[in-house]
């Protein structure tokens, strides 16, 4: 989904600020969150993408204003509620937008887009030093394809091997096993002119999200 | 706004954890100690002190090195560490030409059992979103400046490969014995905002 998590790119948040000798914690209801939030993907079988998709489903202005710690408990409450292991009005939070079915996004079946090609077979459709397209896919439920790359042209550094497919494994619609490359982009592809032109972001892409681009050996020796 | 407060008192998430534990007690789905021993593993053991072994040895030790470069999963379990989040680490490795820096712009992914459990900063939606695109920016916020013939990698930790940078060892410091080397190597260098400077000499 094209939500406010998806910050790559973005502009006005400030600058980076860190911590001196900052603790794992800050406070011991960050403890127990932390806890309480592995051993519920635990006993739920709750799998690390339905997780992640259920902190993006916070409504937006909600996210921004919450901590790390607070957006993994909206999180935690929505996928009790939605399983129905507890009730709304168990939880303190029963009155919280954060797990308002109304305002919260894909309590029901996302929709389309959903993956482009149908592969079986795990055979790789890419080798190390491919030119490839991130496709244009802006699918309503989880992504891990990021909005900043979409469209963008880039060359496969590494195969990492195959992995299950978030977009699918997200939403409980199968695991979809396929390779997942590291791809680079130059910082001016993804940036512009402005970008240095040495510099590059590399993004770790499904096969799905991917697309081949035919050799261009013939149009570079033109332009020289 | 940079959400990152936090909130100590006794109202509003605090509140709500304490109600949502007890209800998740109550009916019988989760054993309190359970939290506590997994929280007291990152309060303890799992940390940044975990991957400073690593790139110690990896200094120290160049067959070693090369373990790491070409699997890091397998090359940080001779050490012991292992964990979620850890199931498939890469080291990526600073020279005099390239620096890497990582970042996850789509939430927070990090690589727990070198690094334990990331900071506020790399959490902040300040990194999150500038990271990609104003690397040396960010790097400027943290106090470094690369020279502008150093290739700048910046590695967004979009599926379940989690990064550890292996900074470079600082001159001067080829006496020191591989445990005083751990000891220099910091959390920030490990993600790549910072070098290590090399101890003043006494």
């Amino acid at each position: 989904m094209n939500g406010v998590h998806d910050m790559g790119g973005m502009d006005g948040f400030g600058p980076v600020v860190a911590e001196h000798d900052e603790p794992a914690f800050h406070a011991e209801w960050e403890r127990r969150m932390y806890g309480l939030a592995r051993l519920v993907m635990a006993s739920l079988d709750v799998n690390i993408d339905e997780f992640r998709h259920a902190i993006e489903r916070i409504p937006p202005a909600r996210y921004l204003a919450s901590t790390y710690y607070e957006r993994w408990l909206a999180a935690a409450e929505t996928l009790l509620v939605e399983r129905g292991v507890v009730a709304r009005a168990e939880l303190l939070a029963s009155e919280d937008a954060a797990i308002d079915p109304a305002l919260i996004a894909n309590s029901i079946a996302p929709r389309g887009p959903g993956p482009v090609t149908d592969k079986t077979a795990n055979r790789p459709r890419f080798a190390r030093g491919d030119r490839v397209r991130a496709r244009n896919l802006n699918p309503s439920g989880h992504t891990r394809l990021p909005r900043y790359v979409r469209g963008k042209t880039g060359i496969v550094a590494r195969d990492w091997g195959v992995f299950v497919f978030p977009d699918t494994n997200a939403h409980h619609a199968g695991t979809k096993p396929q390779h997942c490359y590291s791809v680079a982009f130059d910082a001016r592809e993804l940036w512009g002119k402005s970008a240095i032109r040495r510099d590059r972001v590399y993004i770790d892409l499904w096969d799905d999200y991917l697309e081949p681009i035919t050799p261009v050996s013939k149009r570079k020796s033109a332009k020289r | 706004m940079s959400g990152d407060h936090h909130n100590t008192d006794d109202s509003g998430p605090a509140a709500r954890v304490k109600a949502l534990e007890a209800v998740l007690v109550a009916k019988g789905l989760i054993d309190p100690a359970a939290i506590d021993k997994i929280v007291d593993a990152y309060e303890t053991r799992v940390g940044p002190r975990n991957g400073a072994r690593v790139v110690a040895k990896a200094w120290t030790d160049p067959v070693y090195r090369k373990r790491l470069l070409a699997d890091a999963t397998a090359a940080v379990a001779e050490l012991g560490y292992a964990g979620p989040e850890g199931g498939h680490l890469v080291a990526v490795e600073n020279t005099d030409r390239v620096h890497n820096l990582v970042v996850c712009t789509l939430c927070s992914c990090y690589p727990w059992p070198v690094l334990g459990l990331p900071p506020v900063w790399y959490k902040s939606f300040a990194y999150r979103s500038r990271a990609v695109s104003d690397p040396r920016g960010v790097l400027a916020d943290f106090g470094l400046e690369l020279e502008p013939e150093v290739e700048v990698r910046v590695w967004d930790s979009s599926a379940e490969i989690r990064y550890l940078v292996i900074p470079q060892r600082p001159k001067g410091t080829g006496r020191m014995s591989e445990d005083a080397l751990a000891a220099i190597v910091t959390r920030d260098s490990m993600v790549g905002v910072a070098k290590i400077e090399a101890p003043a000499r006494a």
